[in-house]
This record gives C-alpha cells, structure tokens and sequence, in this order.
C-alpha cells in the first residue's frame, strides 16, 4: 500500500466519524462546530477525486456559509428549553437496520460497477475549443447546461423571498436579523478590517479565472458574502434594510443578464442560451461577473435571515 | 482497493448516518444538519461516478461535478429556507422540538429539505 492510500483511509475513517458525531452528539452547538470540520474534511476528499471546482464550493459553502447559518441557529435555540425528548430504543434500532440496508445497497452499486461506465468526458472536452473556455466544470455549468445554471439562480431568489416572507408584518422591508458584536480593539474588528481587501480581491480573482482554471462564479461569490458578512458582524457596516433598491437590484442583475443574454441567442445562434460563434467566452465572462455579485448579494442575505427590526427614522 | 472506491464506500456510510439522523432526532436543528449530511454522501457518489469515469485527458467527468456543484448551491438555499422556518416555529410556539405528541407542527420543518 502506497502512503496515499493510508491517508485516503485515514481521510474515510475521519470523515466517517465526524459525520456520525453531528449525528449523535446531545449537544447542537457541538454537533454544528462539527459539522463545520466535516465540512473541510470533505473539501479534501474532493481534491483527492479530482474535482477542485467542487472541492472550493464545499470548503466555501457547505462548510464556512452553511456552518455560520447553523451556528446563529444554535446559539439562538440553545436560549429555549429543550423537551428532551428522543425516539425510543426499538425504534431507533428498526430505523439504524433499514438504513444500515441502504447504505449496503449503495456500497454493492459502488463495489460492483458496470462493465462500460458511461462518461461524457470526451464530448465536453471535444467540443470546447469552440467556447473559448478552459475550464470543463465552466463549460458545462454556462454552455452545454446553462439552463440549470439559470434556473439555480432563480431558485436561490426563491428561496430568498421564501426567508424574507416569514418576517412578521410590521417588520416588512427592515434590516435582517444578524448579530452584531461591534467591541472595538477586539480580534474580530481587527479581523474584519484586515481580510476583506484580500477577501475581496481573491473572490475577483476566482471569478476571473473560473473561465480558464478551477474557480467561478459560485465561489467568488461566496468569498464576497463571507466579507460582507465579516464586515457586518464586526459592526463596521450596518446590514442593508430589504427594502433598499440598490439592494434588490444587485439580487436580479446577475439572472436578468443571463437571461437576456439566453433570449438574444434566439437571434444570433436560433437557439434559447445559445451563444454567437466567437463571442462565447467575453459574453460567458460577463455573465459570470454579473452572477458573482448577485449570488454574493443572495447568498449574505440568505445567512442573514429575515428582517426583524424596522431602521430607526 | 483504489481511492475512488473508498470515497465511494464513505459516501454510502453518510447517506445511511444521515438518513438515521434525519428520521431518528427530533429537533428540527439536528434533521437540518442531518439532512445536509446525508447530502453530501449523495454528492459524493456523483464525485466517485465522475473519477472513474475520466477520460480525455480529464480527472473526471466534468458533468457531474458541474451538477454537484449545483446541487452544493441549492442544499444551501433549502437549508437556510429550513433554518428560518425553524426559528420562526420557535418565535411562534417556543417549541424546539417535533416530538409525535405535537403532530400539527411536523409537517412545516420535514417538507423543508425537500423544497
């Protein structure tokens, strides 16, 4: 065995019980810091398996932006009595065996592949060149399926108005409900001052390169909400009330140039998302720097929550 | 055994820890967390998929990866549907919990992952 193997299995066994300790933990806040160490762990195992594109979104999202959702959640419920109340023996035990046969019915689909596995490598990678691109995920993500890339977007505006709606009434258009711990000369303030210049210019920088190399939109743009974020919790920005036009427009810019973009291709390439010959990459790298700020915009007020106070006149 | 087998053997594992934790806890925080970790076992079968289906000089196929990346996306805007959800269920009832002796608050939380 090579010493990449040993650490593939050491990587498996770590994953594996991190995993099962967000699981079995009493504690959520504990379960949750957890969560956020799985969530790097697996950043890890997706660079063992070749996928950088998908190794930076799980380092960005799912285990810095979804870890920050869940801690506020935590530390908020921890405030309320918890009943205590737990799923009985019997139960739990017919539940670990029916799923134990669920977990052994996708390791055989795993020890046992097919014969031929179908790939669609060589037909993405064939018909590149024409896109200008560099990057395969980019190809993909903007040329062969820009359709889901589109409609991903309107989903994340969906689920945004589905936070905003729950705001009581008489908060309607007021300014999310984020904490702010604004103590001056403390590490975060220090934190929050010095990261987001660099924070900011390497979400541009994954933005840009995304055409050619690992990076893209997605990723740029969460590093960007992580710094607005930093900025807001540190209270050296003040969190923008819903209502605010600038605000609402930065959400839609990225969506509505896709998607007039997608509706010209009708007229140039007679295809809905279709880009004209030779202007394939400049208009994809324009969609993409469109895109980075309203998923950066959608994401930060996703992790910030629905409104909870009127701004003061 | 080569490395995509072991993630792939890891992926199967989550999905059942996961789905254990997402039936089995009775605080909507805890199916939250669960849900997102039997995601990523989810995501990461496609992962091990598109390893061994590399070809053309590439790692891996990049369709799936592009779709994970996607779907990495979506887990998160239906976590935080789901999170909000939950923390209005507390402002409206105080309750941290879907114990079965509570059935009429059940349905809000468990429809949320699927959103």
């Amino acid at each position: 065995m090579s010493i990449l193997s040993f650490f593939d299995g050491g990587l498996v066994i770590l994953i594996l019980s991190i995993g099962a300790s967000t699981i079995v933990v009493r504690e959520a806040f504990a379960a949750v810091i957890a969560f956020v160490v799985y969530g790097l762990l697996l950043a890890v195992a997706w660079v063992r398996l070749s996928a950088i594109d998908v190794a930076l979104t799980e380092a960005a999202i799912g285990g810095g932006m979804t870890g920050m959702l869940l801690l506020g959640a935590a530390a908020r419920l921890r405030l309320a009595e918890s009943t205590g109340a737990r799923t009985g023996l019997p139960t739990r035990f017919a539940i670990a065996v029916l799923c134990g046969l669920i977990t052994a019915g996708l390791a055989a689909a795993i020890l046992f592949p097919p014969e031929v596995v179908p790939t669609l490598a060589p037909t993405a990678m064939e018909n590149l060149p024409q896109t200008g691109l560099g990057n395969p995920v980019a190809g993909v993500l903007f040329v062969y399926r820009a359709l889901d890339t589109l409609l991903e977007k309107v989903v994340l505006l969906l689920a945004l108005l589905g936070v905003w709606s729950l705001a009581p009434d008489r908060v309607w258009g007021g300014i999310p409900g984020l904490r702010v711990y604004a103590q001056p000369n403390s590490t975060l303030t220090f934190l929050a001052q010095l990261l987001p210049p660099l924070g900011i210019m390497v979400g541009i920088y994954m933005c840009w390169v995304g055409a050619k190399d690992p990076g893209g939109a997605f990723q740029g743009g969460t590093i960007l909400a992580a710094m607005w974020l930093l900025a807001i919790i540190a209270g050296l920005e003040r969190a923008p009330s819903i209502s605010q036009p600038w605000l609402r427009g930065l959400l839609v810019v990225g969506p509505m140039i896709f998607l007039v973009i997608g509706l010209a291709g009708f007229a140039w390439a007679d295809a809905f998302l279709a880009y004209p010959p030779g202007y394939a990459k400049p208009l994809i790298v324009a969609v993409e720097a469109a895109l980075t700020l309203s998923i950066g915009a959608a994401l930060g007020m996703l992790a910030a929550g629905p409104p909870e106070r009127v701004r003061q006149p | 055994m080569n490395t995509a087998t072991w993630f792939g053997l890891c992926g199967a594992a989550l999905v059942g820890i996961g789905l254990y934790g997402l039936i089995a806890n009775p605080e909507p925080l805890r199916k939250i967390l669960a849900f997102n970790v039997l995601g990523s076992g989810v995501f990461l079968l496609f992962g091990v998929i598109a390893r061994r289906a590399a070809a053309a000089g590439l790692g891996g196929d990049p369709v799936p990866q592009a779709m994970v990346i996607t779907a990495i996306v979506v887990a998160f805007a239906a976590t935080a549907m789901a999170v909000a959800l939950v923390l209005r269920l507390l402002e409206e009832t105080g309750l941290t919990t879907l114990a079965p002796d509570k059935p009429a608050s059940t349905g809000q939380t468990e429809a949320a992952p699927d959103a």
